[in-house]
Formats: structure tokens, C-alpha cells, sequence
């Protein structure tokens, strides 16, 4: 069961965008926004009240990667494993920051809920190969140990603002 | 109109047809696996792709979605086509597991038919295939993924047709699966497990678990028969392996559209092969107080004789007899002849004394009969308005509720008038939640919003009824305000709601227990009748007054005369002639004097008035309002005697039980509510020495002396016939012929060359003229008090059917909705300190019982509601058995409680 809060802001941001059903996705968005990602049970919350069914508001969900119904942690760090980054060795940028922070493809996130690691397919900065990006930032031209040392410095405290 | 060529062979349709329905028209067959009727094609799994050439252009498309246009020519057996189909099946085989030999849908798998029809034995693409895991969440079937080909016709079919959209594609690409919610497990979601989907799946994606127990091809013959549990009287066919049914199948019928629900599909024959059922004649041993095995002889014998004796000492009035509103039309017509040739006594009743008693009289005093006057069919298809009144079809007749949903999903606007946030109230334009017991109040401020619109229909009043003059005055006291303050709305609201019916050209009227348990119930449902004749929506499609009946036959029982006041087909008691007429057809005088209505039999029972009592397949003790009143009065009679399947509550009490037998183990007929006469067929038997019901009653009455042959139900039905005039063309014959041909036969059917009467008071009230009935609003019997402080209604759940004697059998449905609660208001809740799924202890004055609390905005504060259906909590101990003063039903949705934590 969710905090009371939670609904409470499901309900701020359902009267910002209308409740009705063409707001799923803003609504959806704005939830993962405040959260970094989307809990269920708060998902079900709003499909009733939008006018959608549960079943339609979770194909939604899951038909787009950026969704997750998994808390993420504080970090989300996004390995570029397209075309370009891959042939320029982004898997052992993965591999080492795997290896740093004990998470693997089925596990994603760390237990002190800091950090987040997946991949996706183009960031659209393939002059950039190999890139990651923490949040919102991009870094350009990764190493292993140019990663390993991200996790440092962000552990560090001297990271970026994960606003 | 459109012309094209279709294999050559030319074809003309009207605009807007697809290739698949022009072909369909001259029956060329082109295979579907995602193609549903009556929904928009989803497109998607490619099988039904054809070669249309036209003007010189040639093209492949789906025909599915392709429209006809002039001049097409398509070929859809070509050998391009051919191939295309070969490549899209060895497509599918690709991410389908191919196990047939183990696959429980083998023999019975559209994908292996045309797989085998187009020479496709394994797919040339072989490599990752989608390993999502197995969900078998669902009490009644799995979902495996590996099987399914995501053609969507699960999905199309919960949320186009059922209209409940509890399930649709989640992921996307290569991991699409079909789910219900995030956690992908198909029992957290909104499904209601009718399986609709399931038999929807080509392929065995989705299957019952039972069918783990046989093969299709094993099946040694289907049966089509009719529903048992509620009136909508939906059509299945019965599967039978080895002498037991082992499934059940859909059939199109008339009412259900290929529809059923879970109780129809899934709780419809475990009970009649339980275990649990009494398979000898007992008697009961008054010094042990326990009952013995007796040969039918014996019991009948001692049957027989205690009647005769108790006739012979007190009189024929001090015998009751009780049909079952669950049995066959033919069962109740013997049943009431019974009591009436050989008690002597019009004391014969059936249990629409406590559900829909009230609209038999209310209709027939107001329209002249007493049933629904719209097939449902037309209620839901045709209507622009529909006004639900205490009503929550979608648990209490959920094929109905489909329907209802479905015509929402097409535009037709929803008014709903109940006390509860019921499923459809989330659905309706307007949801007038008001106070229980307050329905005359409501029905009086719409007429008076409705007068003084000026929407009321002059002429229809003028030419058609009688009683206007006198109801106009009476509503014009009924203001919005008032009702508003009286009923616990929104003035607006009510105001709005009159508009939105008045003005619709065709708004039915469909209301349930809602209406009529109330100690003014009558009142209530001659309300409805009032509201409708204002604005002349009677005698034309989509309109009418619709009490949507409560059980499977409960119809026929009315019809077939288990009334005190009517021989069958509603001839009065009363009327001049009728006692002469049934007296020279029976061939012994009969009793001149009206019954006594079930309701009153009970406390007869206590005072000694009744002594002997007669109950063919009731459970009083579990369904009678005031439980601890009821056994006082079993206990009192001098000789009760019981005719059941099942050790029920009430057969404690009895003195002697005879063993009949299901409705899978017997021929005849229900009635649905829609009037519609449908056949039930011998299924199966059951061993044991249970005996054809009709059987144990005819021996009965030749023991006690009156003469009656030993017929069929076929020759029973004749009998009915000859002497009932609306059941007069109605014959099993017929009813199997290629002319009625599994649509049934709606009364009045007067002669053999009727077809039936669909719409009824088609330009004339089967009463002549309308009447208007004056009602003013009464009070509930018993208001809440302080010490007593809130109000308590009592309804049915989804899963559930009255007594549980036949849905108790199913296990899965215990597993889902197994034992008592009580829904209550949050802020009531929070008043007594109660927490959602705290036991709680539910008091009234006349008893007191343990339940669980759910607490929500359900109710509104100061109301709860409870189900009736189990053992560990009923509220049949609480509630108030104060009786309407026309048809004696009791006020099962009022009476006021005290709840506190256990």
C-alpha cells in the first residue's frame, strides 16, 4: 500500500491535465517525473479515475520502455548500446559498471536505491561513442575507468543535482 | 449496391460490406483466425488475405478489413494466395510451441486446422521464441503464452463484447503478451472469469483448466439445454464424457448472444454430480431425531397418508404446498395441480413471493400483465435511454449487464438509480445514489419534472390510459426540493434525469429487487408503470417496463400458477368461470377461497392455521426474511415434507425428503424473463434412486386418491396448454422444430401457427386502458433509530446464486467469494473506530450475526449492504419480514442495524 501522499499528488497532477482519457500519457509522465518511476497500484488509481481500464492503462505503460513500474534509483544511468556505441566498446562501459556497483542485467538497481543502470539503443549522439547519460547529463566518449570514476565522483557527493 | 466477382461467381452487396462478409454471403470460406462478428476487424493475423484485381491493378489485402469496391474481382484461392497463407502460418509457427499431442487444445486448435489444410507441419523459422511464463492465476483457466498468437480476439471480445476490458496487450514486439495488470497475473485485475476469451482463443492460449480432463474429440455428445441460474436464460450445450458433463459450450441464443457468465459456463454442473447429493428417500426417526433410509414406498406411503390424515382433521386450508422457481415449467404445473386436486386448498406459492411477487401484481394491475414487456435483445440494441432502477445487472444477470455495456459503448445514454455505487453507476450519465426505500418518492419527482416540462405524451394519456387527472394532482407535491430532501439527491440531478427519458425517443425501463422488496414494493413497481405511460413509452421497440426476473424459471412458476391467487396463466381465483373451467379439465372440485401466500404461511404455521407443508426445492430458512421466525414456524407444522437435492437448512426440519433430480437429468422448459419459453435437456443420470420429479408428484397424488397418469413432460406440456390460452401454441414439439429452432417461444403464444409475442401492450394494454395508480410515498417499515442507527439492503454478488446450493458445489467460486461481508461507509467506519476487513458484529431486533467489514464509499453514511449467500453471516437473520400489502413481499432492502467491532 502506498502513502497517502502519493494519491494525494496522482490527484494534483490528474487536475492539472483533466481526467479524461486522451491524459494518460502527461499523467503517466508527470507521475514518473515526481517519482522516477510509476507505481502500480498508483496507475490503477488513476486509470479508474481517468475513465480508462487498468488493462489499457498498463498496455500504455509497457508498450514504452521509458515507463517502469520498478522504483529506480536516485542515478539512472542510460549505456548507449546502439550501432555506434557498440562497435566502440560501450558493452565493457556496461560491464565495468556493472562489475562497480554489483548489478546485472536482471538486477538494476542497487539496494541503496543510488543508482540505476540500463541501456538504451541511440542517444543520438553517435559522434559522441561511446555515451552514457546520468539523468539528464550526457558523457561523451566513455572508458571503463572514466565510468568507474562517474560512480566515484557521484558517490563522492559532487555529482550532478539529479533534478 | 456494389457489384464484384468472388471466384468468379458475381455478387452484389450494399456499401460499406468487406470481401469477408460478401463472400460469407455466397458461402465462399476464407479462413480467420483474429475475425470476430459484429466487432471492427482487428486485421492483424493475415490469414484471411485475397487477390483483388480491378482496373488492371492487382493487389493482396486482408479481406476482414477490405471494403468492396465495383468492379473487384477477388480471388481467394489463388496460388500467390495460397502461398502467402503458408508463409504467414509457418509465421505464426515460428513463436507458437508446437506440442499438439500434449496441448489441451488439440483437435480443437483453429492454427492446427489450417496448418493441416495448407500443408504448413512446422515452421522453416525456427529459433527464440517468447518464454514468458505460464499464468494460471485465474481459478478457471490459463493463459501460456508460448501458444498464443496475439490475434486479439481475447482482448476484442472482453472489451467489445462482455464490455468489461479487463485484459489487453501489454509490452510490445517479440514480448507482447496478453495481460490483465502490471504484475501480470490475470486474478489481480478486473476480470469477472467468464471465460468469453477463452472461447474466443483459437488456439489453446486460453483454456479451461477442466480441460485437462477429456479431449474434444472424446466428448460423446453435446446437449443444448438452458441456463439454471439466473432469468436471462442464456443457451449452452452441456458436454458429456462417459455419462458425466464435463464443460459447457455457448450456444447464440436468443437472450445471451453467445455470451455467458461465470456462473453459467463454470458453477452450471458440479452440483448436480456432487457427492453431497441425497441419492435415497429419508425418513426422519423422532426418537433419534436422525433421518433413516426408507424405500420410495414407504416414504410415499407415509407422505400420502399424513396429508390425507391432517385434510381429513383441520380441513384442505391447513395444507400448503410450495413449488421451486427453479424447476421446470412442467414440475410447477404438477406441483400446484397437487395442491389444488388433492389438498383441496389455492395454498400453493413459489418463492417470487420474495423477490419479484411484487411486479406480477403491481403490472397486472396497472398494465394488465405481469412480466416484462420488452425482450432484452431490444432493450439493449434499440434503446437511446436506458433507466436502470435498483438494479445491478452486471452481478445479478451479468449477460444482461454485458448487453447493457455493450449499448453504452455505442452512445446510448445510462440513468441509474440505486443506493450503491454498482459497477454501471461509473458508467451512467447520471447516478442518482439514493436513500434505500425511497423509489415511490423518486418515480413521483420525475413525473413532476416531467409535467411541468410539458414532455408528457397527451395523446398516449388521452387514448390509452385512465387515471391521469387523479396522479397529476398527486405529483404535484412531488417538487425536486422535496424529493431531493426525501430521497438523499441532487435536485439538478432528478431534474435532468426526467428530461433525459422524457425526451428520448426510446427508453426502457429495467429495474430489479431494488424496486420491489419493499414493504411498498407493489407501490413501487406500479411507479415504474406510471413514469413509462406518461411519456407513451409502452407497446413499441426499445421501450416498456422490464423487471429483469431473478431466477431461471421464476417466470414460469408465476405462470405456471404456484400462486395463491391464480391457476396457471394468471386466471384468477376469483374471476367467474375459472374454478368451473379447471374443475371440469381436472375432473374434482376445487377450492373457491384465494390462498395464503407463502409469507404467511410461516406465522400461520406457529398459530396452527397450516399444518402440513409441501417444499419442493426451497430453503426458506436460509432465503426468508427473519431466520429465527422461520424455523419457529418448521418447527410448529404437524408434517413438513421436502423434495431436494441437496441436506439443505431448511431439510433439518423435515419430516420426510424425497430425492428428485437436476435439470441436467430431466426434459422440459423455463421461462426466462423476457417470457421467453426455452427447452432443458436430458444431460446425463446420475446414479441412485432420486426419481424424476413429475414422477414423485403424480405417484403422490394417485396415493391420495385422485387419478392422475403418468405423463412425459412433453404430455405435460400439452396439458398446459390446453388449459392455459398464452401457452396455448407451446409445445416441445414446436419448441424443437426448425421453425422455432432454439429461439424459444415468448407468451402470449396462443395458437400453433403464433409465432409469439416479442413486444407486449403493442396498441392496447393487455388490461384495456392503463392505469395510473395513485401512489403517494410511504416510509420504510422500519427507519433507523439510535440505537439501531443504520440502514441495512441486501442484494446478490457475481459469483453467487441465491442459497450457494448450486454455486457452493464449484469450488473455484468458494475460492473466489467464499464468506460473508458486510459493505459499509467510510465515515461510519471511522465514527466506530472499524477498519476495512475488521470483523464486525451486525445486530437488528431480530438477531445478530459475525461478519467482515468492507469499508468504502460503496454506500452512502448510514447505509450498508450485505449478500445473502453465506452460511458464516447471513443476513437473513436480520432482516425485517415486514410485508407489502399487495403481493406480501418482504422488505429485504430496508431495516435498520447496529454495527460494532467483534
Amino acid at each position: 500500500m502506498l502513502d497517502q501522499s502519493y494519491y494525494t499528488k496522482a490527484d494534483e497532477i490528474m487536475d492539472q491535465y483533466g481526467r479524461k482519457p486522451a491524459s494518460l500519457i502527461p499523467i503517466m509522465q508527470e507521475i514518473q517525473g515526481a517519482y522516477r518511476y510509476l507505481p502500480g497500484e498508483l496507475l490503477s488509481y488513476v486509470a479508474d479515475r481517468i475513465g480508462v481500464t487498468e488493462a489499457k492503462a498498463f498496455s500504455v505503460a509497457t508498450f514504452y520502455e521509458n515507463f517502469s513500474f520498478d522504483a529506480k534509483g536516485k542515478y539512472v544511468i542510460k549505456v548507449c548500446d546502439g550501432t555506434a556505441c557498440h562497435v566502440r566498446k560501450s558493452m565493457p562501459v556496461l560491464e565495468a559498471l556493472y562489475a562497480k556497483l554489483g548489478l546485472s542485467k536482471t538486477k538494476k538497481t542497487t539496494d541503496d536505491m543510488m543508482f540505476t543502470v540500463e541501456t538504451v539503443s541511440c542517444l543520438g549522439a553517435c559522434g559522441l561513442a561511446p555515451t552514457m547519460m546520468v539523468n539528464e547529463d550526457v558523457y561523451p566518449c566513455m572508458t571503463p575507468e572514466k565510468a568507474a570514476a562517474v560512480i566515484d565522483q557521484l558517490r563522492g557527493g559532487a555529482g550532478i543535482d539529479p533534478e | 449496391m456494389i457489384h464484384l466477382t468472388i471466384d468468379g461467381i458475381p455478387v452484389e452487396v450494399e456499401k460499406g460490406t468487406t470481401i469477408l462478409q460478401a463472400a460469407k454471403q455466397i458461402g465462399v470460406k476464407i479462413p480467420t483466425l483474429c475475425y470476430l462478428e459484429n466487432v471492427l476487424p482487428d486485421g492483424s493475423c493475415r490469414l484471411c488475405v485475397v487477390e483483388v484485381t480491378n482496373n488492371g491493378r492487382t493487389k493482396f489485402d486482408t479481406a476482414c478489413t477490405l471494403r468492396c469496391s465495383e468492379g473487384d474481382e477477388v480471388q481467394t484461392m489463388s496460388e500467390k494466395v495460397v502461398k502467402y497463407r503458408k508463409e504467414t502460418l509457418d509465421l505464426l509457427l515460428s513463436d507458437h510451441r508446437v506440442h499438439c499431442f500434449s496441448c489441451e487444445a488439440n483437435g480443437d486448435c483453429k492454427l492446427q486446422d489450417y496448418c493441416f489444410e495448407y500443408g504448413v507441419e512446422k515452421t522453416s523459422f525456427p529459433g527464440e521464441m517468447n518464454n514468458a511464463p505460464i499464468d494460471d492465476t485465474n481459478k478457471f483457466f490459463t493463459y501460456d503464452p508460448s501458444l498464443c498468437i496475439l490475434c486479439h480476439r481475447c482482448v476484442n471480445t472482453c472489451k467489445e463484447i462482455v464490455g468489461r476490458g479487463a485484459i489487453d496487450t501489454m509490452n510490445r514486439g517479440f514480448q507482447s503478451v496478453i495481460g490483465a495488470h502490471y504484475k501480470n497475473t490475470w486474478n489481480e485485475g478486473i476480470c469477472e472469469s467468464c471465460g468469453n476469451c477463452v472461447q474466443a482463443c483459437p488456439t489453446g492460449a486460453l483454456t479451461m483448466k477442466r480441460r485437462k480432463k477429456y479431449r474434444p474429440y472424446q466428448i460423446d455428445k453435446k446437449v443444448l439445454t438452458t441456463c439454471p441460474h439466473c432469468a436471462t436464460g442464456c443457451q449452452y450445450y452441456v458436454l458429456v464424457k462417459d455419462g458425466k458433463v464435463v464443460d459447457t459450450e455457448a450456444y447464440n441464443g436468443p437472450s445471451n448472444k453467445g455470451l455467458l457468465c461465470v456462473k453459467g459456463r463454470s458453477g452450471s454442473f458440479d452440483f448436480a454430480q456432487s457427492p453431497e447429493r441425497i441419492k435415497y428417500p429419508l425418513i426422519k426417526n423422532h426418537e433419534t431425531g436422525e433421518f433413516e433410509r426408507a424405500t420410495w414406498d414407504e416414504a410415499l406411503d407415509l407422505v400420502a397418508s399424513k396429508f390425507m390424515e391432517i385434510k381429513k382433521q383441520y380441513g384442505p386450508d391447513s395444507l400448503a404446498g410450495f413449488a421451486c422457481s427453479r424447476s421446470p415449467n412442467e414440475d410447477i404445473y404438477m406441483v400446484q395441480k397437487m395442491v389444488r386436486t388433492c389438498f383441496g386448498t389455492n395454498n400453493t406459492d413459489n418463492c417470487a413471493r420474495v423477490c419479484h411477487s411484487a411486479s406480477v401484481a403491481g403490472l397486472y394491475m396497472t398494465l394488465g400483465s405481469g412480466a416484462m414487456t420488452n425482450p432484452i435483445e431490444d432493450i439493449t440494441k434499440n434503446a437511446d435511454v436506458i433507466m436502470l432502477v435498483g438494479s445491478n445487472p452486471e452481478e445479478a444477470h451479468p449477460v444482461v449487464g454485458m448487453q447493457i455495456r455493450q449499448a453504452v459503448k455505442r452512445g446510448c445514454k445510462l440513468i441509474v438509480v440505486d443506493p450503491r455505487d454498482i459497477g454501471l453507476a461509473k458508467k451512467a450519465d447520471i447516478h442518482l445514489k439514493l436513500k434505500p426505500g425511497t423509489n415511490v418518492a423518486f418515480a413521483n419527482g420525475i413525473m413532476h419534472v416531467i409535467i411541468e416540462e410539458g414532455l408528457q405524451d397527451d395523446k398516449f394519456i388521452a387514448e390509452r390510459t385512465e387515471g391521469y387527472d387523479k396522479i397529476k394532482e398527486i405529483v404535484k407535491d412531488y417538487t425536486p426540493e422535496k424529493v431531493a430532501e426525501i430521497c438523499h439527491i441532487d435536485p439538478d440531478d432528478l431534474r435532468k434525469a426526467a428530461i433525459m427519458y422524457a425526451k428520448a425517443d426510446r427508453a426502457p425501463i429495467i429495474y430489479c429487487l431494488g424496486v420491489t422488496e419493499h414493504s411498498t414494493g407493489t407501490e413501487g413497481v406500479m411507479s415504474m408503470s406510471n413514469m413509462a405511460m406518461l411519456v407513451g413509452k409502452l407497446g413499441r421497440p426499445g421501450c416498456g417496463v422490464n423487471p429483469l426476473r431473478g431466477q431461471n424459471n421464476v417466470q414460469g412458476a408465476c405462470d405456471m400458477g404456484a400462486s395463491p391467487t391464480d391457476f396457471p396463466g394468471y386466471q384468477k381465483v376469483t374471476a367467474p368461470g375459472v374454478v368451473e373451467k379447471f374443475e371440469k379439465a381436472w375432473g374434482v372440485p376445487l377450492n373457491h377461497n384465494v390462498g395464503t401466500h407463502a409469507t404467511d404461511v410461516f406465522p400461520k404455521a406457529i398459530t396452527k392455521e397450516i399444518r402440513g407443508l409441501y417444499i419442493y426445492g426451497e430453503d426458506p430458512v436460509v432465503t426468508d426474511p427473519d431466520t429465527s421466525h422461520i424455523i419457529k414456524a418448521l418447527k410448529s407444522l404437524d408434517f413438513f415434507v421436502l423434495q431436494e437435492l441437496f441436506m439443505t437448512e431448511t431439510a433439518q426440519y423435515a419430516d420426510v425428503i424425497l430425492p428428485g433430480v437436476s435439470y441436467l437429468e430431466k426434459e422440459g422448459t423455463f421461462t426466462n424473463t423476457e417470457r421467453r419459453v426455452q427447452r432443458v435437456r436430458k444431460a446425463i443420470t446420475v446414479p441412485g434412486e432420486m426419481r424424476l420429479d413429475t414422477d414423485i408428484i403424480i405417484d403422490l397424488m394417485n396415493r391420495m386418491g385422485y387419478p392422475q397418469p403418468h405423463l412425459t413432460s412433453a404430455e405435460i406440456m400439452d396439458e398446459i396448454a390446453s388449459v392455459t390460452p398464452s401457452f396455448g401454441g407451446i409445445s416441445h414439439a414446436r419448441l424443437d422444430s426448425e421453425e422455432v429452432g432454439g429461439k424459444g417461444l415468448q407468451w402470449p403464444c396462443p395458437t400453433k401457427d403464433h409465432p409469439g409475442t416479442p413486444i407486449m401492450h403493442v396498441g392496447k394494454f393487455s388490461r384495456g386502458l392503463g392505469w395510473f395508480y395513485p401512489a403517494e410515498y410511504v416510509p420504510s417499515a422500519e427507519l433507523p433509530d439510535e440505537e439501531y442507527p443504520i440502514i441495512l439492503m441486501t442484494g446478490r454478488i457475481l459469483y453467487h446464486y441465491t442459497t450457494r446450493a448450486m454455486t457452493g458445489k464449484t469450488p473455484e467460486l468458494m475460492e473466489i467469494e467464499g464468506h460473508s461481508f458486510i459493505e459499509m461507509n467510510i465515515v461510519d467506519a471511522e465514527k466506530l473506530g472499524i477498519k476495512n476487513g475488521d470483523r464486525v458484529r451486525v445486530s437488528s431486533r431480530r438477531g445478530s450475526i459475525e461478519s467482515t467489514a468492507r469499508v468504502g464509499t460503496k454506500t452512502s453514511p448510514g447505509e450498508s449492504w450485505m449478500p445473502f449467500h453465506f452460511p458464516d453471516g447471513n443476513a437473513n437473520w436480520l432482516t425485517n419480514a415486514a410485508l407489502d400489502k399487495y403481493a406480501r413481499i418482504p422488505e429485504y432492502k430496508v431495516c435498520a442495524i447496529k454495527i460494532e467491532k467483534a
